[in-house]
């Protein structure tokens, strides 16, 4: 069925947004990255939502939207701030801290 | 296909009535809504002089909101439940309601001075405490995924701001960004889970996706979508092997919201974990048992091993944290077994009842001594009996308490744990409770280590001037000590809190 494709998008897309937190070191490209995984679950729940012929799942995903919005807003905020105090974005070389 | 789906979704609204709702158990939320607004605009109007007015705002405001949550209990007239038992306030959700508050209340007083003389942004902080204690107290009631995700997302993404507060400094934007993109990843692999959940089961409602995966056996999209549910929540509760960002994040955000960390956002993770296992999960106990029994041997022991090697007392208690996690996650390992469902839901409120007390009192001692010393080494912390016995004897309190020994509450919280995981008796429970008892002691070890400096060594610099805690954190101080003392001394007191009966609609009852 229909449904089987938007699935394997949405696993496909869920896969290439782990590997970028994982793999990649800019901040930015990182928060792309969990964007795509976001969007993944978007497609997942409205796949869902066309296969049981409810609503309950296009809600889910207005707030996931919603959310996810807020959650960027956040991040670029934080980004921002690293910015203006180091010169760099690079997660590798945030380690003030160890042990 | 898209005309018969328009057609149903008009079905779906030409039938809509409005839901009912019930004021009264939905007045801790609205005074917590309405004292944030508050707040917010104060802040706006206040001069600087006067922003120290703030911190006592927000503690009435915690306190308002403690009124309606002990009406309810005291009015006791059984389950209230809202929108289609999408949010429900029984026992289980006023006495969590209740923790949350009051660890609330408590961070307030232990960051008030820091806040005024850190010159940091005063009103901002409070709303955004205030946003994550909504978050935590609307958790309690959550019993849909998508209202579990708006209250974790509620609690969150104020936390991230929260620990990134001194922004100026590098360690505390290091402990922002770590926590924020590890938390936003967990949340987005909790969300995927769901979507699946959703997927397998048709309903986001905990007690329909409870049926629908008791119904027979387990659909290998079942098994994908609890595995990564489970994973989502791990992060938050900090269990190994997510637990990176903890210590990082500890030891670079404000000590205050530290304790917030270590105790509030902690408990709501593992609230919301066992509100997911006990409703909607057991069907799946032959996938959550052995992953969260793996996550929780792993977990105390990688969180006391790690603190023994500690020179930082902000890192020790936070890897301590991370070691308590594994002993609340142990119980509900068992969670499935017939014998011991009741036994470990009661277990892991006790455990977060009890540490709420003795990790913020815990917290509340290193603010007031580092005010002095301006270091946070345990070295630091030398002598302190002989300058500050007060402080060195509340010190001693919590870090008994937090390694089990009576009569401070750790003990009790402890033998509940132990006493969940023993009555499922199975090998694999006998098992999980020797590493637990292995633990114990290696975690005496580091507590005793510190109380050793605090008694018997020198003052390090020979300043022996009095430290003279700030009002607010004495409160916090007195609060946490007779907390922990007679929770040790009269545990009947929260031991009949969380019986299974009072999570309505747990295990399909």
């Amino acid at each position: 069925m229909l449904v089987v494709n938007f699935l394997l998008l949405a696993a496909v897309l869920f896969c290439i947004g782990v590997y970028g937190v994982i793999a990649r070191r800019n901040a930015v490209l990182v928060l792309m990255s969990i964007e795509l995984i976001l969007n993944s679950v978007n497609l997942n729940l409205i796949a869902f939502s066309l296969m049981h012929g409810s609503v309950d799942g296009q809600v889910f995903a207005l707030y996931v939207i919603a959310v996810a919005a807020a959650e960027v807003g956040v991040g670029l905020a934080m980004v921002l701030m690293i910015y203006r105090n180091r010169r760099s974005i690079a997660l590798d070389e945030l380690s003030e801290m160890k042990g | 296909m898209f005309l018969s789906f328009a057609s149903t979704l008009l079905a779906q609204s030409s039938d809509w009535i409005a839901p009912t709702i019930d004021w009264h158990a939905l007045a801790p939320e609205l005074v917590l809504v309405a004292g944030i607004n508050i707040v917010l605009f104060l802040d706006l109007s206040l001069e600087a002089s006067k922003k120290w007015a703030m911190a006592t705002i927000t503690g009435f405001v915690l306190l308002g909101a403690f009124i309606p949550v002990v009406t309810l209990a005291v009015i006791g007239d059984g389950t209230r439940s809202m929108f289609d038992g999408r949010y429900v306030v029984d026992d289980y959700a006023l006495i969590l309601k209740a923790l949350f508050l009051l660890v609330g209340y408590v961070v307030v007083l232990m960051s008030q001075t820091e806040l005024e003389e850190g010159g940091y942004y005063q009103g901002e902080f409070y709303v955004l405490l205030l946003s994550s204690v909504l978050g935590m107290v609307m958790m309690a009631s959550a019993r849909d995924l998508v209202s579990i995700f708006i209250a974790l997302e509620l609690l969150s993404i104020p936390a991230y701001m929260m620990a990134a507060w001194r922004k100026r400094d590098e360690k505390s934007n290091e402990a922002g960004i770590k926590y924020y993109l590890l938390g936003v990843f967990a949340s987005a692999i909790l969300l995927y889970g769901m979507s699946l959940l959703y997927g397998a089961t048709g309903s986001t409602l905990l007690t329909d996706i409870g049926a629908a995966l008791s119904d027979g056996d387990l659909i290998g999209l079942e098994v994908v979508a609890v595995v990564f549910v489970i994973a989502g929540f791990a992060f938050k509760i900090s269990a190994v092997p997510f637990h990176s960002w903890a210590p990082d994040t500890y030891e670079g955000a404000p000590t205050p919201v530290t304790a917030f960390f270590s105790v509030a956002t902690k408990a709501a993770g593992f609230v919301a974990l066992m509100t997911i296992i006990f409703i909607a999960f057991p069907g799946a106990d032959d996938v959550y048992e052995p992953m969260i029994w793996v996550m929780a041997v792993l977990t105390m022991t990688v969180g006391n091993v790690m603190a023994l090697r500690q020179t930082n007392i902000v890192r020790m208690l936070a890897y301590s944290s991370i070691s308590q996690g594994g002993f609340i996650l142990m119980a509900l390992a068992f969670a499935g077994s017939p014998d011991a469902t009741g036994a470990a839901l009661n277990a892991v409120i006790v455990y977060l009842l009890v540490y709420a007390f003795m990790n913020l009192g815990a917290f509340a001692v290193v603010i007031a001594v580092s005010r002095k010393t301006h270091s946070g080494e345990i070295s630091s912390f030398g002598g302190l009996f002989s300058y500050a016995p007060g402080l060195a004897v509340a010190m001693t309190v919590f870090f008994a308490s937090l390694a089990g020994i009576p009569p401070f509450a750790g003990w009790f919280a402890k033998f509940n744990a132990f006493r969940a995981v023993l009555d499922a008796g199975t090998t694999s429970a006998y098992v999980m409770a020797a590493i637990a008892a292995v633990n114990t002691v290696i975690a005496a070890a580091y507590y005793m280590r510190v109380l050793r400096v605090v008694w018997v060594e020198d003052v390090p610099d020979g300043d022996t001037s009095p430290v003279n805690p700030p009002a607010p954190v004495v409160a916090a101080l007195v609060i946490t000590v007779i907390g922990t003392i007679v929770l040790g001394v009269f545990p009947d007191l929260v031991a009949r809190f969380g019986d299974i009966d009072s999570l309505t609609g747990a295990f399909g009852g």
